[in-house]
């Protein structure tokens, strides 16, 4: 998609209206501080180098968390995927666990894991998780069968078969998951961290709340909202170049 | 005969059950080397079960089969890797340093040396189903199986191809088993044709018109007849 200059004119002239607004006074600053007020606490935040620090638990956290989650999903539906006795022997539990709110778990959580850095952690692989696992599962599940029969009679072996065949094969969908699973890990990130904590952007808001610093509550919510939206930004550049073969008609 | 050559495919009483269904019958098939064998029969009667069994990707075939010497596969439909450029797509399981020059001869052998660096996506049907043909060649196969390989294509693109395949065969001198259900394309390109029926081979017909052979050769129609009617097709209008 290339980028029109006309698109901005919304984002600009609401921002702009905002600001217009909590000057004007119909926004009380108490409920919603403008954004340049906003942007002061986050020049502020910045230098005195409390932001980076939180923005970098959080981060940390949430890379941890996708990472456990990930990879456990990856392998989970993968062996479902791949093999029947898998399928059999994993299918069933996961499905029936992914029908409860992982979020709703968080009592539970607290009392298996407590109320620190595992906890926050545990609900970040949780929430990544299930995206990877169902659409592994589903990307090998969905591989063209006549594919991997030609396969065979071009004499690959089964080893080859996975890596020419199922791995790319199920790739398009395992992107799927993985932005999925980066939606699922910020949100769960945003509520574990507002379970206790010493650090991180959850930390820094509550703490904000206590002290009435609205501006930087919603500094909070902007910084969450951009971290997503860097992620997304990011796997979609990855999926672009990964899987060029599908946009076939443009790339030669 | 007083020497008879070694086979490519001597298979004795192949039989093939889906679920209480005789699909194969004890079918009994010998191909020699550089023969092309049409293997012909109403849509149902065993064939590409048949030819399947023979490419090795029917595990639960009974009766005694063998195959010897490199084989190769075409589908009905390319079945190429769409996340394959068309030459990785021929070298595909292709072992050994030459592999790309064989590659480069196998795409040029069937027209198209220029397109190794497409995707699969860019090009046409019949294209496609060159490629795959050239990913059968690189193997340098004994044996060709091929179900029903011009089957999808339009009819103009089918003759050009048919073209290519005795063109191919004259230089390669592969053995082939093709499976189709096209009564002209099975006496165009073969030297013997069975038909299937009920999963057991019903008939064997020489066909001993000469190559290269077109529709009106003497003797085309009259076989053309004989096969219509073995394969319960009325030939003229009016039957």
């Amino acid at each position: 998609m290339r980028f029109r200059p006309r698109r901005l004119i919304t984002p600009i002239a609401l921002v702009a209206g905002w600001e217009g607004a909590a000057q004007a006074g119909v926004l009380s600053p108490d409920k919603l501080p403008p954004p340049s007020q906003v942007a002061e606490a986050a020049w502020r935040l910045t230098l005195d180098g409390s932001l980076g620090l939180h923005l970098l638990e959080s981060v940390e956290r949430a890379a941890l968390g996708l990472l456990i989650g990930g990879l456990l999903g990856l392998i989970l539906g993968a062996l479902a995927g791949l093999f029947r006795n898998g399928d059999d022997l994993v299918d069933p539990p996961v499905q029936a666990a992914r029908m409860l709110p992982h979020l709703g778990l968080v009592p539970l959580l607290i009392i298996w894991v407590g109320i620190g850095e595992s906890l926050k952690v545990s609900l970040v692989a949780l929430g990544a998780f299930f995206p990877i696992y169902l659409n592994t599962y589903a990307g090998i599940r969905d591989i063209d069968e006549r594919l991997v029969e030609a396969a065979r009679t071009c004499g690959l072996t089964q080893l080859e078969r996975l890596r020419h065949v199922v791995l790319p094969g199920a790739m398009p969908s395992l992107f799927l998951g993985l932005r999925l699973a980066f939606a699922a890990g910020w949100l769960s990130l945003v509520v574990g961290e507002q379970v206790n904590g010493q650090s991180g952007l959850g930390f820094m808001m509550m703490e904000a709340r206590d002290f009435s610093q609205t501006e930087i509550v919603v500094l909070g919510l902007i910084v969450y909202a951009a971290l997503g939206l860097l992620s997304d930004l990011a796997l979609r550049t990855a999926e672009r170049r990964t899987l060029s073969w599908r946009r076939g008609l443009k790339a030669s | 005969m007083a020497s008879r050559p070694e086979g490519v495919v001597t298979a004795t009483g192949v039989s093939r059950v889906f679920g209480g269904t005789t699909v194969l019958d004890g079918v009994h098939l010998r191909i020699e080397k550089g023969e092309v064998v049409a293997l012909l029969g109403e849509s149902g009667s065993g064939k590409s079960t048949l030819l399947r069994i023979l490419a090795g990707l029917d595990e639960e075939a009974t009766g005694e089969f063998t195959t010897s010497g490199s084989k190769a596969v075409v589908f009905q439909e390319h079945r190429l890797l769409p996340w394959k450029r068309v030459a990785e797509n021929v070298a595909l399981g292709v072992r050994g340093g030459d592999a790309p020059a064989r590659t480069a001869t196998a795409l040029e052998e069937v027209g198209l040396a220029d397109r190794g660096r497409a995707w699969p996506s860019e090009l046409s049907g019949g294209q496609s189903q060159r490629v795959a043909f050239a990913r059968a060649l690189v193997r340098e196969p004994d044996l060709l199986l091929l179900d029903e390989p011009f089957g999808a294509l339009d009819a103009l693109t089918r003759l050009k191809m048919q073209a290519l395949f005795g063109r191919l065969r004259a230089r390669h001198g592969f053995a082939a088993l093709l499976v189709t259900h096209d009564v002209e394309e099975a006496l165009l390109l073969s030297d013997r044709l069975l038909v299937l029926d009920r999963g057991r081979i019903a008939e064997e017909i020489e066909v001993d018109l000469g190559h290269p052979r077109s529709v009106d050769v003497p003797g085309f129609n009259a076989l053309r007849r004989r096969l219509l009617a073995l394969l319960h097709v009325p030939a003229d209008p009016e039957e």
